[in-house]
């Protein structure tokens, strides 16, 4: 394949001229480290704690990735009820809209409240809460739109509801299925760093956020969202990867 | 020959909020082993139904089912099922989506052997050299010819077709056609086909029973007495034209366009 300068570059340009003009406004209005921070003090803000970047990142990471895990297995289950009994559908929608409807941010104190000063444990609650809904949503309409036909072919050889379900249904919902993680995973890295930095003395890049706002240092702040940001994307090309390996049937080839 | 599939006396009706909704009414119809019945009428009259209830898939409120002198009560491995949408799996290969039956049916039989038989009814269709392809790298016509390769491979003795050619263009329909008898004569199975074409129902059917409108009740029976596999100009030679044009007057009829012969 021919190497694409443009793709490669064009991007790369932008972003240089993006940062040039933040790096010339913050010169050109006189704007000091306690009112705002310019990309050349970015790298010397994460150097300064470094130990603490990884350590706290490492935190947020893996409280990010334990919510999401129990939000993949919790809602692909409740999407399962759901997608598979009408009733258990009726009875559980309403339950599931009225409590993703609720802003996650008055849930944290509620949460720190109720378990006070498990912070590993009220942060991957979090993570998790904010993030199974699309999972089982998802999965449910997944399951509640098979054709009718996918399952008689198996039912007519006296196949048993189990084995649709792993042969046909199961598979089938696995590309909306990702098309939900990827929302939740976004959502999940939103609950971990609501927790760490609503709740005091949690730890996490969240933490190290709401520190460096208490000493209004910005160039600390402004490098631990490009921190969060790095994270974040880590997280979205995992899902992204797991999707192709899993689910990659469903990608239309190109031609 | 005894008749393998005798459906006798099924009348049955959907429950709904307003009420039972009627959809066969006292239906008899007989298939003798190895024989291809076609089954016509008008949209709506509870054709797929009738598929449903030979499958086993439901059951009629009067009336009995019976396949091999066996009275239907459950789904039964010996029947297979096409329909008007190919439901191919998209994530697994022609060649396993053709598997598919074998693995409820036949699980301890050895891989090589339910692809060697895959291979075989591919190759018989046409569809040698596609065995690895995905679902949606072929077209429509060949998807069907890879369904029907499915509904045959576990050697059913019954195979269910709704409408398989129904969505499929002109040209296309009439391949599927001299296909299916072509595969007649190497897989001999006993089918009940389900059309709204009346020129596919002579062509492939060794009778053809029209339905009346809903609920359905057998309105006229046709014996289609030609030979088999038959050549694809026989659609339009007299004896096919004579026989459609007295199955036109029965649709006719079962639209309740006309008032005579109604119910006599």
């Amino acid at each position: 394949m021919r190497f694409n300068w443009q793709k490669v570059f064009v991007p790369l340009i932008a972003m240089a001229l993006l940062l040039l003009f933040w790096e010339w406004l913050v010169w050109y209005k006189g704007w000091r480290s306690f009112q705002m921070a310019a990309p050349s003090q970015l790298w010397p803000a994460y150097q300064r704690h470094e130990a603490l970047f990884w350590q706290y990142g490492w935190q947020t990471l893996w409280r990010t990735m334990a919510g999401l895990a129990i939000s993949v297995v919790v809602g692909t289950l409740l999407g399962m009820i759901m997608g598979l009994s009408r009733i258990m559908n009726d009875a559980l929608y309403p339950i599931l809209v009225g409590f993703n409807a609720i802003p996650k941010a008055t849930v944290v104190p509620v949460i720190a409240l109720m378990f006070i000063g498990q912070h590993d444990f009220n942060t991957v609650l979090m993570a998790f809460l904010i993030s199974f809904f699309p999972i089982a949503v998802s999965v449910a309409i997944g399951l509640s739109t098979l054709e009718p036909e996918y399952r008689d072919i198996l039912r007519s050889l006296g196949a048993s509801r189990f084995t649709v379900f792993w042969k046909i249904a199961l598979p089938k919902t696995l590309p909306e299925f990702f098309g939900a993680l990827k929302v939740a995973a976004t959502l999940a890295f939103i609950g971990t760093n609501l927790v760490e930095i609503i709740t005091p003395h949690g730890r996490g890049l969240g933490h190290l956020f709401q520190s460096a706002q208490t000493n209004s240092d910005f160039p600390l702040m402004f490098a631990v969202l490009i921190a969060l940001a790095i994270l974040g994307i880590f997280l979205y090309y995992v899902v992204v990867m797991l999707e192709r390996i899993f689910a990659g049937w469903a990608e239309r080839q190109p031609g | 020959m005894g008749n393998l599939i005798e459906i006798k006396g099924v009348t049955h009706a959907y429950k709904t909020k307003a009420g039972p909704f009627p959809v066969l009414d006292n239906l008899n119809i007989s298939v003798p082993e190895g024989s291809f019945c076609a089954v016509v009428g008008p949209s709506g009259c509870g054709k797929s139904t009738l598929t449903r209830l030979i499958a086993g898939l439901m059951f009629p409120d009067q009336g009995e089912v019976w396949l091999h002198g066996e009275r239907v009560r459950s789904p039964r491995k010996t029947v297979g099922m096409a329909f008007q949408n190919p439901v191919l799996l998209e994530w697994r290969s022609i060649l396993k989506n053709v598997i598919l039956p074998l693995e409820i049916v036949a699980p301890a039989m050895p891989r090589a052997g339910k692809e060697e038989r895959a291979r075989e009814l591919l190759a018989m269709v046409g569809l040698e050299g596609f065995e690895d392809k995905r679902p949606s790298e072929l077209s429509g016509g060949m998807r069907q010819r890879a369904s029907l390769c499915r509904a045959l491979v576990h050697k059913p003795d019954v195979i269910i077709l709704d409408e398989p050619f129904g969505a499929l263009d002109a040209f296309t329909r009439e391949d599927l056609w001299q296909t299916m008898h072509e595969l007649r004569v190497k897989e001999p199975v006993t089918a009940v086909l389900i059309t709204h074409d009346l020129r596919e129902s002579v062509y492939l059917g060794d009778q053809v029973v029209v339905l009346s409108g809903r609920p359905a009740t057998t309105q006229h029976v046709m014996q289609i007495d030609l030979p088999g596999p038959r050549p694809l100009e026989m659609l339009y030679a007299p004896e096919s034209v004579e026989r459609l044009s007295v199955l036109r007057q029965q649709i006719r009829i079962a639209q309740g366009r006309t008032e005579t012969e109604r119910g006599a």
